[in-house]
C-alpha cells in the first residue's frame, strides 16, 4: 500500500500514548526496587532526586552504594519471615480448597439444566459483587463469641468462601466447553456420575484449574480487608504485616524496612506473571469473550 | 443431572457461600439495629463530715457481665440508621430549613461522615470507570497495531499495576508522590513551593487517589480489549477500508460495536470494583481528606478494643443497598432473558 511510506499520524499518536502508558505502568517498580537497596536519605531525598539512583549516602554510611539494611531489619529484626510464613499456609490451602469445592460445583452446575442452576448462579454473581468489609463486619462479633477470631483456619475458610462465586463462574464456564459427550458415554458404560467426573473430566480439566487457581492465588495473597481484621497480631500475613510496619516504623525513622517488605511482597507476584502471563491472560477474557 | 446427585456436588461450594456470605448479611442487618450496652453508672453516697456528697462512677464489673451476657448490645432500631453518623435525617433537615443555597446546603451534608464517605466513593467510581474504559481501549488499539514481538512484553508489563497487592502498588506510587518522594520533590521544585504536598488539599488527595484508581484498573480493560480485538471480523474491516473509511470511522463503525458486549461486561466488573475502593486510602493515610464506605466500616471495627459494630453493621447494610442498585441493570437483563428463554 502506498499509505505505508509515510508516517501515519494515527499510528504515531497511538505508540506514543502505549510508550507513555508502560513507563507509567513500570516506572514505579523499578523504582522502588532498586531504591529498596538504598538508605532512607537517598530513596526520600528532598534535595536531589539523583541520590536515590547513585546512593550517596549510601555509600556514606554503609561503604557501598547498595545495602541489604532494609531487608535485614524487615525480615529478621520485626520477623517479617514469620508474615510470610502465614502468607504462605494461609493461600496454599485457600488455593486447595477453593479448587476442590469450585471444581465440584461448577462441574455440577455446567451440566444441570435445572432452574436452580441458574439461580445459584446469580445468586454467585451478587455474591460476587458485595464488597469483603461488609460480610468481614458481620463475622467479627460471631467469631469472638465462638472464640474462633484471630486463628489461621478461620481466615482460611472465610477465604474460601469469598473466592466461591468467582472460582463458580470461572469452572462453570470452563467445563461448558467440555463437550458432555465425554461424561455421559462413561456413563453409558456404566460408570456412575461421580465416577465418571473423576474418571474421564478429572484428567482433562487442568487447564481451567490452572487458570482459576491463579486467580485464587491472587486473591487470598492480595487480601487485606479479611486477613487484617481476622487475624491476631502473632499469625498475621504479609500485607497486614506491611501495613502494621507502617504505624511502628514511621516514628522510628525505618521507613526502609516497609519498602523492602513491600518488594518482597511484590517478587512472588512478579514471577507469577513471567511464568503464567498466558494464563493469566485467558482467565482475565474467560468470563467476558463469552457475554 | 438428577437433584440428588446435584446436590451432593454442589453441597461443599454452597455450605461454604451460605455459612460465610449469605449469613453474614443477616448477621450485619442484626447488628445494625443494636447498639453497644452503655457503662453501667453506680450513684454512691458518701456521708463526711461537712455533709453528704453524691458521686457517680462507671461499675467496670456489672459493664462486663452486662456485655458478656448480651455480646449485641441493646436493641436500638432503625435508629443507627437515623443518627448523626450514618443517614443524619435530622441533621439534613435542619441544613435544608436554614441554608439558602443549594451549594451551601450540599457543603453543609458533606461535614457528615456518611455523606462524606458517600461522595468520594461515587465520585471516585464515576470518574476513574469512563477512564479506565477509554483509555484501555486506545492502549488495547495501540498495541495490536503494535509488532507481534513487543506484544508479549507490554502484557507483561501492563499486568504489574492490575495484579501486585492493592496496598502495596498504593504505597509504592505514595511514596513516590509523598513531599520527599522522587514526583513529590519534582512538583515542589517546578511550582517552587516547598510546601506543597498532595496530601494537603482535598483536591489534589482526591486526584491522587483516583489517578492510583486509573493506574490499578487500567490494565483489566485494556487486556479485555486487546483479546476482543483479535476477534474483529476482518472482511466489514476491508470493505469499509475500500469504501474510503478513516482510520476513526473504522473505529467508530466497525471496531466499536463489535466490542459493545465487553464494553458492558468491563463496566460491571469496575463499577463491582471501584464501589469498594479501600485499600489506597489506608496506603496514602487520606482519611483527612477522602473516605470511602468501605473505609468508614473499617475504621469502626478497628475502633482499638471497643469495635463499634452496630454503627459498622448499619454502614455495610447501607453500602449493600448501594450494591444492588449498581447490579439492578445487570439483574434485570438476565431476568428479561432468562424469562425470554422460556417462553
Amino acid at each position: 500500500m502506498a499509505a505505508g511510506k509515510q508516517i501515519n499520524p494515527a499510528v504515531l499518536i497511538s505508540t506514543a500514548l502505549v510508550v507513555l502508558w508502560l513507563i507509567v505502568a513500570a516506572f514505579p517498580f523499578m523504582w522502588t526496587i532498586w531504591g529498596s537497596f538504598k538508605v532512607q536519605a537517598d530513596f526520600f531525598s528532598k534535595a536531589d532526586w539523583t541520590n536515590a539512583l547513585y546512593g550517596v549516602f549510601t555509600a556514606e554510611d554503609t561503604g557501598g552504594p547498595f545495602t541489604w539494611r532494609g531487608y535485614f531489619g524487615a525480615w529478621i529484626q520485626e520477623e517479617f519471615w514469620r508474615a510470610a510464613l502465614n502468607s504462605f499456609i494461609v493461600v496454599f490451602f485457600t488455593v486447595i480448597i477453593s479448587l476442590t469445592f469450585g471444581t465440584l460445583g461448577g462441574y455440577a452446575l455446567a451440566r444441570s439444566g435445572r432452574n436452580y442452576a441458574f439461580w445459584i448462579l446469580m445468586a454467585a454473581l451478587v455474591f460476587r459483587a458485595m464488597p469483603h468489609i461488609t460480610l468481614v463486619s458481620g463475622y467479627l462479633l460471631p467469631f469472638f463469641e465462638w472464640n474462633i477470631w484471630g486463628i489461621l483456619p478461620t481466615t482460611i475458610i472465610v477465604l474460601v468462601a469469598i473466592n466461591q462465586p468467582f472460582t463458580l463462574w470461572m469452572l462453570h464456564s470452563f467445563f461448558l466447553n467440555i463437550p458432555k459427550d465425554l461424561d455421559e458415554s462413561a456413563m453409558v458404560d456404566g460408570c456412575s456420575r461421580f465416577e465418571a467426573f473423576r474418571r474421564v473430566i478429572i484428567p482433562v480439566m487442568w487447564p481451567g484449574v490452572v487458570t482459576t487457581g491463579l486467580f485464587s492465588f491472587l486473591l487470598a495473597y492480595n487480601d487485606f480487608t479479611v486477613t487484617s481484621l481476622l487475624l491476631s497480631e502473632q499469625n498475621e500475613t504479609m500485607i497486614p504485616a506491611i501495613e502494621s510496619f507502617l504505624g511502628t516504623t514511621q516514628v522510628e525513622g525505618n521507613v526502609m524496612f516497609a519498602v523492602a517488605a513491600v518488594v518482597s511482597a511484590t517478587v512472588p507476584l512478579f514471577i507469577l506473571i513471567l511464568f503464567f502471563q498466558r494464563q493469566i491472560v485467558s482467565g482475565l477474557t474467560a468470563g467476558a469473550v463469552k457475554g | 443431572m438428577p437433584t440428588r446427585t446435584f446436590l451432593w456436588f454442589v453441597l461443599p461450594t454452597l455450605t461454604a457461600m451460605i455459612l460465610f456470605i449469605a449469613l453474614p448479611i443477616v448477621s450485619v442487618i442484626i447488628q445494625s439495629l443494636h447498639i453497644e450496652h452503655e457503662q453501667v453508672l453506680v450513684t454512691t453516697e458518701s456521708c463526711g463530715p461537712f455533709g453528704c456528697e453524691e458521686t457517680t462512677r462507671v461499675d467496670l464489673e456489672a459493664t462486663e457481665v452486662l456485655r458478656a451476657e448480651r455480646p449485641l448490645g441493646q436493641f436500638n432500631g432503625m435508629n443507627t440508621y437515623l443518627g448523626r453518623s450514618h443517614l443524619a435525617v435530622q441533621e439534613l433537615r435542619e441544613a435544608w430549613a436554614t441554608t439558602e443555597t443549594f451549594g451551601e446546603f450540599l457543603s453543609r451534608i458533606y461535614n457528615l461522615k456518611f455523606y462524606r464517605a458517600l461522595s468520594f466513593t461515587l465520585v471516585y467510581t464515576a470518574v476513574v470507570t469512563p477512564f479506565v474504559l477509554v483509555l484501555g481501549l486506545a492502549i488495547a488499539i495501540g498495541v495490536n497495531q503494535l509488532p507481534r514481538v513487543v506484544r508479549g512484553p507490554s502484557i507483561f508489563v501492563s499486568l504489574l499495576p492490575f495484579l501486585v497487592t492493592p496496598l502495596v502498588g498504593s504505597l509504592i506510587l505514595f511514596w513516590m508522590v509523598d513531599g520527599d518522594g522522587i514526583i513529590g520533590a519534582t512538583l515542589q521544585w517546578l511550582f517552587d513551593d516547598p510546601s506543597l504536598s498532595l496530601k494537603a488539599s482535598a483536591g489534589l488527595t482526591w486526584g491522587t487517589l483516583i489517578f492510583y484508581g486509573i493506574w490499578h484498573t487500567l490494565p483489566f480493560s485494556f487486556i479485555v480489549f486487546y483479546a476482543g480485538l483479535q476477534t474483529v471480523p476482518t472482511d466489514p474491516l476491508e470493505a469499509a477500508r475500500i469504501d474510503g473509511a478513516s482510520a476513526w470511522q473504522q473505529l467508530r463503525h466497525i471496531i466499536v460495536p463489535h466490542l459493545m458486549p465487553l464494553v458492558a461486561f468491563v463496566t460491571l466488573m469496575l463499577l463491582m470494583d471501584n464501589f469498594r475502593v479501600f485499600e489506597p486510602i489506608v496506603s496514602f493515610s487520606a482519611e483527612a481528606h477522602a473516605t470511602s464506605l468501605s473505609w468508614i466500616i473499617f475504621n469502626d471495627l478497628r475502633e482499638s478494643g471497643n469495635p463499634l459494630h452496630g454503627s459498622a453493621g448499619a454502614t455495610s447494610v447501607l453500602t449493600i443497598i448501594g450494591v444492588v442498585f449498581l447490579l439492578m441493570p445487570v439483574l434485570i437483563r438476565t431476568w428479561r432473558d432468562f424469562k425470554g428463554r422460556r417462553v
